[in-house]
């Protein structure tokens, strides 16, 4: 188990180094740096001083060395706009986007489970037609328009809930719904063939006629078995979560990462999107390795060498 | 080697070329009409590429025609010259059905170009990766990963941001980053494919490994490579609708269902149908090519459910 999670860490170390590739050529993919980062009213001169103080007049590998050796201690420059490390501003952000996430997760989960599992054992009944449109329809519609209408029904016509913000309690209903959503499409699909599949099992006709009742059928012998697949697809749709909350913590204004990385994409503030772009690789990499290691609660047969 | 087709689970279908002779087409027609959900599938994607090529001539008035005497007025407006707007005009009083139908070419070119790209590259990129193996595989696996531990739409946000958009540069991105699912999963069938009995007659009978490469498993994993390209279109236009929304995408005059959404955001509370309309059309959209893809995959691979 601890060699497992050490390869694992290993893994991880070669992940991020690549993302720190990406990340630093990002920015040169139009050749000149200075021309993705310099405000547009910079002059000749401000701009030359820039060139230097950035040390883009050095050469390229020297440059990634540099780039690189501070961004393993978390240094990734100061953010042009804010006049402040751009890891802090980051950093500031990090909670609300992952309150965002954990709610919209958690919601997804308690539509999508009891949906899913329901449709499994009343299959082609109303219910499962039902929760297979919905699921098609979760997954077809663009979050921010969902949030969009989510704002028109709420905050526009019934002015129940708030438009846009943190600041209410409330505030992160609407946001977590619209998340939650297309996770709970896809999660209700996958519970339902998973335990479609499971309630074929020969042990659950044993358990059947040895007189159990159906409820204990279902949930101890069915379901935690139809779990490990549904553990997967959650890991991979929290990323997705993360990705969603961009577009989403836009639409509401969310002060997340999501909406930092945005305003800093529209200020040109490219060490702060570097930085974002570094946090969502390490958040998504971690939630994957926690998924892979919960396997082994849910399924103790299960045992990494 | 279109004869050839496996004792195996595995491989069940001959080379897809055949899909498309005549002999077969028979077969899809009538495979398409006894299946609804593939069938509406067929007939919204027919219709939006429709719109995509034909709008200009069917469209009810110039969809980039200003009249400001006609300005947010609501769905079925019957405006000065006695023709209406039936769902209703925007903040210039252009007509929304007109731009909703302008729009869907975006979409189609977008959707159609961008998983080309991707496609061809992911496909190429698992092909090789799985029948050369060896370290080869494992770095090329290792940079896959990497890539895709950063959430498809923060990618693709970060760097349309730093690169600048337009529709080119939004297909070359959405293109040059989506190319990673296909990378993994054609592996995965590479893997599987390389070691059937008919690869190792190929060696025996002489092929070269290139040849072998092309000739006898490209063949074999090229209808994963189509099943997922049916997917990755929904996810793709979902991406440019969500990119245009939020400014990182296609800019005006280029009109697109995003960008329309955008400018519906600024009087939500005023003209509801801008926000709506817009929406519904991607909604629509996306759903259509779900359904047509979950049937392609029925009948391109029998043994998934």
């Amino acid at each position: 188990m601890r060699r497992y999670i050490l390869s694992r860490l290993v893994q991880l170390v070669f992940t991020l180094f690549i993302v720190s590739l990406l990340v630093f050529f990002m920015v040169r993919l139009r050749g000149d740096p200075i021309s993705v980062m310099a405000p547009p009213t910079f002059n000749q001169e401000q701009i030359e001083r820039m060139r230097e103080a950035w040390g883009f007049d050095r050469p390229l590998l020297e440059q990634y060395w540099v780039f690189l050796t501070r961004a393993v201690t978390g240094d990734f420059g100061q953010s042009i706009q804010a006049r402040r490390p751009a890891m802090d501003l980051v950093l500031e952000r990090l909670m609300n986007t992952y309150k965002l996430a954990a709610a919209a997760a958690t919601l997804g989960l308690i539509i999508a489970l009891p949906l899913g599992v329901i449709s499994a054992l009343k299959r082609n009944s109303f219910i499962d037609l039902l929760s297979t449109l919905l699921a098609s329809l979760g997954t077809a519609m663009p979050s921010f328009w969902l949030g969009l209408m989510l704002i028109l029904i709420f905050s526009v016509q019934l002015r129940i809930l708030p438009a846009f913000g943190s600041l209410e309690p409330t505030a992160i209903i609407m946001p977590a719904v619209t998340l939650g959503v297309g996770m709970a499409a896809r999660l209700s699909r996958l519970t339902r063939s998973s335990m479609l599949e499971v309630l074929n099992k020969d042990y659950i006709r044993t358990a059947h006629s040895k007189g159990l009742p159906r409820r204990a059928v279902v949930s101890r012998h069915a379901l935690r078995n139809a779990l490990i697949p549904i553990v997967t697809v959650f890991g991979l749709q929290l990323g997705w979560l993360l990705g969603g909350s961009v577009v989403v913590e836009a639409v509401f204004s969310w002060p997340g990462l999501g909406r930092l990385m945005i305003d800093s994409i529209n200020v040109r503030d490219i060490t702060v999107v570097q930085a974002g772009l570094f946090w969502f690789a390490l958040s998504f990499a971690l939630i994957n390795l926690i998924v892979d290691l919960t396997y082994t609660i849910i399924d103790p047969r299960i045992r990494y060498e | 080697m279109a004869e050839l087709t496996s004792k195996d689970n595995i491989v069940t279908i001959d080379a897809p070329q055949q899909l498309l002779s005549e002999p077969r087409r028979f077969d899809f027609l009538r495979a398409l009409y006894t299946s609804p959900v593939g069938l509406a599938g067929f007939i919204i994607v027919t219709i939006v590429v429709f719109f995509a090529i034909f709008g200009t001539m069917i469209s009810p008035f110039d969809p980039a025609e200003n009249n400001l005497r006609a300005r947010f007025q609501p769905p079925g407006f019957v405006n000065d010259d006695g023709a209406t707007h039936i769902l209703g005009t925007d903040q210039l009083g252009r007509d929304i059905l007109s731009r909703i139908i302008a729009g869907s070419r975006v979409s189609v070119i977008v959707g159609v170009v961008a998983v080309m790209i991707a496609g061809t590259i992911g496909v190429l990129y698992g092909l090789i990766a799985g029948f050369f193996g060896g370290t080869l595989d494992a770095i090329m696996m290792r940079m896959v990963d990497a890539l895709l531990s950063i959430p498809f739409i923060i990618l693709v946000v970060a760097i349309s941001g730093v690169v600048g958009a337009g529709l080119t540069t939004l297909i070359l991105i959405l293109g040059f980053t989506g190319w990673v699912t296909y990378a993994r999963v054609i592996r995965g069938e590479v893997l599987k494919v390389r070691e059937l009995e008919y690869v190792t007659a190929a060696y025996a009978i002489g092929q070269r490994r290139i040849m072998v490469m092309f000739k006898q498993i490209l063949p074999n994993v090229i209808s994963t490579g189509i099943i997922l390209a049916a997917t990755q279109v929904g996810v793709t236009i979902l991406a440019e609708s969500s990119l245009s929304f939020l400014g990182l995408g296609v800019k005006p005059p280029e009109i697109t269902w995003g960008l329309m959404l955008a400018d519906g955001r600024q009087y939500m509370g005023s003209a509801w149908w801008m926000t709506t309309f817009p929406g519904l059309a991607i909604t629509i959209t996306v759903l259509g090519v779900v359904f047509l893809g979950d049937w392609l995959r029925d009948v391109l691979d029998p043994n998934v459910r």
